[in-house]
């Protein structure tokens, strides 16, 4: 959904890289706003379990999502080679923790496969298209699916 | 400049227009309240007039008409050919209204409001049919005089100015001995002039006291005079008369702001010339030296309403050009502003609001780090950051008294709205406002709006009786509904009371059984039954009338209530009235709370919830359930929640001894006992929102951001109390207690 609004007029597509419990994911380069290193979250009472909590990003409350835990894996262990990519989603922003981010790819959108019909499983309709760089099979998350929607949470 | 200056011009004449509603609803309630002075009733005559004259400049014919056959009959009024009666009144303030809608429609090019002429056909038969007394019939030929000079178009304005000169002699000018008549023959001689009497203020001869003066002069004065001539002719009766001396001609405007504005003005005469007859406004003689000039430092309010988007526009200057390229007395009404201020965006604030608000946040942190660096208390270091936070909090302070606005302009709305209610029920009601100086921020105000409307109307239609009900229960056939603002301790309250029948607590009881709000068995007490009002579905009136009972009920009020981090309480007598009391903090920016320390986390609690702070010792605890507790304090037993648990960030503990608790108060009076591990310290903090995404947290109202740079909740104790599981024992550890 973003990666076809922010980068539809070009044939070139570039993405971020990052490490994700020894696995390759990537978010489309215009949604992410900015980088910043690991700070410890304030957790949020009763929010879902992939809610790390909030941060301050520079006077404004952040919150914070554990991406490893969203796509159903085991929690990332917050330290200080974690970092926390800032993505904006329409009018969202949310901070995303990952284990460390790798590389900026630009791959001509060709290279993009949507991903094999599979059946249900949790990460699947996180992703977005799948590709292949250097023999490494990388994942293109969907944001607008990752973050949490607020009709959804409301709930 | 990009924009159209017509355009800004036109936004700023709009927002003028509020002003001038305002003033003008002011000066009616003054007048309802019995003061019919000619200065109140000339306040509204000016506001209606100034209106009609800026209107004129913009071809808004309709609101123009309008404003002109009010302005008729309030002219009527003033010359004291008509009499105040309540009747009066009322029509006076429909039109007001009317004349309201009409300046709205004309903002938003929106078709004039319906029902207007109705209601000018009924002012004007206040005057058409037993007009006052009419001392002198020359009163009347007066009219198209004094003002007949030439309004072709205005850039080839004479060169000569021309000087009006109103002159009113007071009882003492006689007794010293002066007469008005050389006087008046000494102007003559000092150029071509033509001198009018005014009578206006003449009374009718049966109340006429012959030691007393009523007497007006205008003189015009066309040639080569100065200042300084006609002063002259006035030099030895200056104390016992009041003159005032305006220079008509366009030359004497600043000369820049006067080309700029011509062209657009085509008629500014239209402002002018059918002015009434000019009657002395005797309270404000404008030095002479002033009234030119004034207009450029006329700061204008902050309040922009709202709706006005427009920026503000520089050339304040240009929006006062209809009046000032007038004549005298539109000139002085300008000038006569008393308010030294400054229209400003408020976009603007709320950025130096969220500036200040990330200085505090820099200053904590600043402090702390100071405080880690272990520095000598006395160091130079230490003393620069004492006063950088007594600075910092000046500036907050400061920065927060600008967002605060008097509720002024809201209870005049709900004037507005007891008047549309009160006559569509047909009940007599009067309004009355205390406290409308109670300054609270812009945004609470603005919120507070639609639920205060909904009370009011709930007031007029059931909380009131109708005129024989209240004949028969002895009371006067006209209600009253008190509208209220005051600061109470950190907080505004604002009470609305009627004197009405009070709730009819068994009718309560029977329609909340009946729709199944309540168990029919239950046992309430009367504020238990009285706080079902504001249960979600619930409505009284037996007809759904065209006012209430739209399906919004008290819920939604307290809802909104609620939303501002207020809280509403509401206290009945039969036969005596309802009183409806809204708590709101003062701004919805900073709070005062107590930040304490919950298993590792960091907590805001307000501090405008927290009644009192103890340290738990064994014999306060009683374990009521199997996993819950009360603690018996100042011999009430108040449940306890231990915060950690109801947050989840632990298990319930098994034992609460030596703990501190936060005893907190609910809107209803209810108490509780909130478990915290310690109390850091008690400060001011930002209140940052929480991104909605997230939904409600239950008992979390927003965050905040602490010295260190991390986020903080601040809780929201009735909420978290509302949705807490009481679970302070599980039974594993009641069996070990």
């Amino acid at each position: 959904m973003t990666l076809e609004k922010s980068s539809q007029n070009s044939s070139e597509v570039e993405l971020l890289s990052f490490r994700l419990a020894d696995e390759e994911y990537s978010v489309d380069i215009m949604s992410v706003r900015e980088i910043r290193g690991w700070t410890r979250a304030t957790p949020l009472p009763h929010a879902p379990m992939h809610v790390r909590g909030v941060i301050n990003l520079r006077g404004t409350v952040l919150p914070v999502v554990d991406l490893s835990v969203r796509l159903g894996m085991e929690p990332v262990v917050g330290d200080a080679r974690n970092v926390i990519i800032v993505v904006q989603v329409g009018s969202q922003t949310a901070g995303l923790l990952v284990n460390a981010v790798s590389d900026i790819l630009a791959l001509p959108r060709t290279e993009l496969q949507p991903p094999p019909e599979l059946a249900a499983d949790c990460a699947h309709s996180f992703i977005e298209a799948l590709t292949i760089v250097d023999g490494r099979m990388i994942r293109v998350l969907d944001l607008g699916a990752v973050l949490p929607d607020e009709n959804a949470e409301a709930a | 400049m990009a924009t159209d200056p017509m355009a800004e011009i036109r936004a700023s004449f709009f927002i003028e227009c509020e002003e001038l509603l305002e003033s003008l609803q002011d000066a009616l309630s003054d007048m309802d309240e019995g003061s019919h002075d000619n200065e109140t009733i000339n306040i509204v005559f000016r506001a209606v007039h100034s209106i009609k004259g800026g209107a004129g400049a913009f071809g808004l014919d309709a609101l123009v008409a309008f404003a002109h056959r009010y302005e008729t009959v309030l002219d009527e009024l003033r010359s004291g050919r008509m009499t105040i009666t309540p009747d009066a009144m009322k029509l006076f303030f429909q039109a007001a209204d009317f004349l309201q809608d009409h300046v709205r429609a004309a903002r938003d090019a929106a078709p004039p409001p319906e029902g207007s002429e109705d209601c000018l056909v009924s002012l004007e038969a206040l005057i058409g049919g037993g007009a006052g007394p009419v001392v002198e019939e020359e009163v009347t030929d007066f009219q198209p005089m004094g003002l007949a000079f030439d309004f072709g178009p205005v850039d080839e304005a004479p060169a000569t100015p021309v000087w009006t000169v109103r002159f009113r002699p007071s009882a003492a000018l006689f007794s010293s001995g002066n007469e008005p008549l050389h006087l008046l023959r000494a102007l003559g001689k000092l150029g071509a002039s033509s001198t009018t009497c005014d009578l206006s203020r003449l009374p009718p001869l049966e109340s006429l006291d012959p030691e007393s003066f009523w007497l007006e002069w205008v003189v015009e004065i066309t040639g080569d005079v100065t200042d300084f001539d006609i002063r002259e002719v006035f030099d030895f009766v200056e104390d016992v008369c009041e003159i005032e001396i305006t220079s008509g001609a366009a030359a004497t405007l600043p000369s820049g702001a006067a080309d700029f504005a011509m062209p657009d003005f085509g008629m500014p005469g239209a402002a002018a010339l059918d002015l009434p007859p000019l009657t002395p406004d005797p309270e404000d003689p404008v030095p002479v030296a002033a009234a030119p000039a004034p207009q450029a430092e006329v700061i204008a309010i902050a309040k922009s309403e709202p709706r006005v988007e427009a920026p503000p526009p520089p050339p304040f200057v240009a929006v006062e050009m209809p009046a000032a390229s007038g004549n005298g007395p539109a000139q002085r009404e300008a000038a006569s502003e008393p308010s030294a201020t400054v229209r400003v965006d408020l976009d603007r604030i709320d950025r130096l609001v969220n500036l200040v608000g990330e200085l505090v946040i820099n200053q904590a942190m600043l402090a702390q780090s100071v405080a880690e660096a272990g520095l000598p208390p006395n160091s130079a270091v230490m003393t620069g950051l004492e006063a950088f936070m007594m600075l910092t909090r000046d500036i907050q302070d400061s920065v927060m008294m600008i967002r605060a606005q008097p509720v002024k302009p809201l209870f005049q709305r709900m004037a507005r709205i007891v008047r549309e209610a009160s006559s569509a029920v047909g009940k007599e009601v009067r309004l009355r406002t205390e406290g409308e100086a109670t300054e609270v921020d812009k945004t609470v105000i603005e919120r507070l709006a639609d639920p205060l409307t909904h009370m009011i109307r709930n007031a007029v239609d059931h909380g009131l009786e109708t005129p024989e009900k209240r004949r028969a229960a002895g009371k006067t056939s006209e209600g009253v509904i008190t509208l209220s603002a005051q600061h109470r301790s950190g907080r505004v309250v604002i009470e609305v009371v009627d004197d009405g029948a009070g709730i009819n607590r068994p009718k309560v009881r029977e329609i909340a059984i009946s729709k199944g709000l309540v168990a029919p068995d239950a046992q309430l007490s009367d504020s238990e039954i009285d706080n079902l009002l504001f249960l979600p579905g619930f409505s009284t009136a037996d007809q759904v009338s065209a006012l209430s009972g739209r399906g919004v009920g008290m819920d939604v009020v307290r809802q909104a209530i609620q939303s501002l981090g207020g809280r509403i309480t509401i206290h009945s007598e039969p036969g005596k009235g309802t009183r409806f009391s809204i708590s709101l903090p003062l701004t919805l920016a900073v709070l005062d709370g107590m930040v304490v320390n919950v298993a590792g986390e960091t907590l805001v609690v307000p501090l405008s919830a927290i009644l009192e702070t103890a340290t738990l010792t064994d014999e306060d605890i009683r374990a009521l359930g199997p996993n819950t507790n009360v603690i018996h304090v100042r011999g009430a037993f108040v449940p306890l929640y231990d915060l950690g648990a109801e947050l989840g960030y632990r298990a319930p503990k098994s034992s609460y001894a030596g703990g501190i608790v936060l005893l907190t108060a609910q809107e209803n009076g209810t108490r509780s006992a909130l478990v915290v591990d310690s109390i850091l310290e008690q400060r001011q903090v930002v209140i940052k929102g929480l991104q909605r995404s997230y939904g409600h947290i239950p008992g979390v109202a927003a965050a905040t951001i602490l010295g260190d740079g991390q986020i903080a909740l601040i809780l929201d104790p009735p909420d978290l109390v509302q949705n807490a599981s009481g679970r302070t024992r599980s039974p594993a550890f009641a069996l070990a207690g």
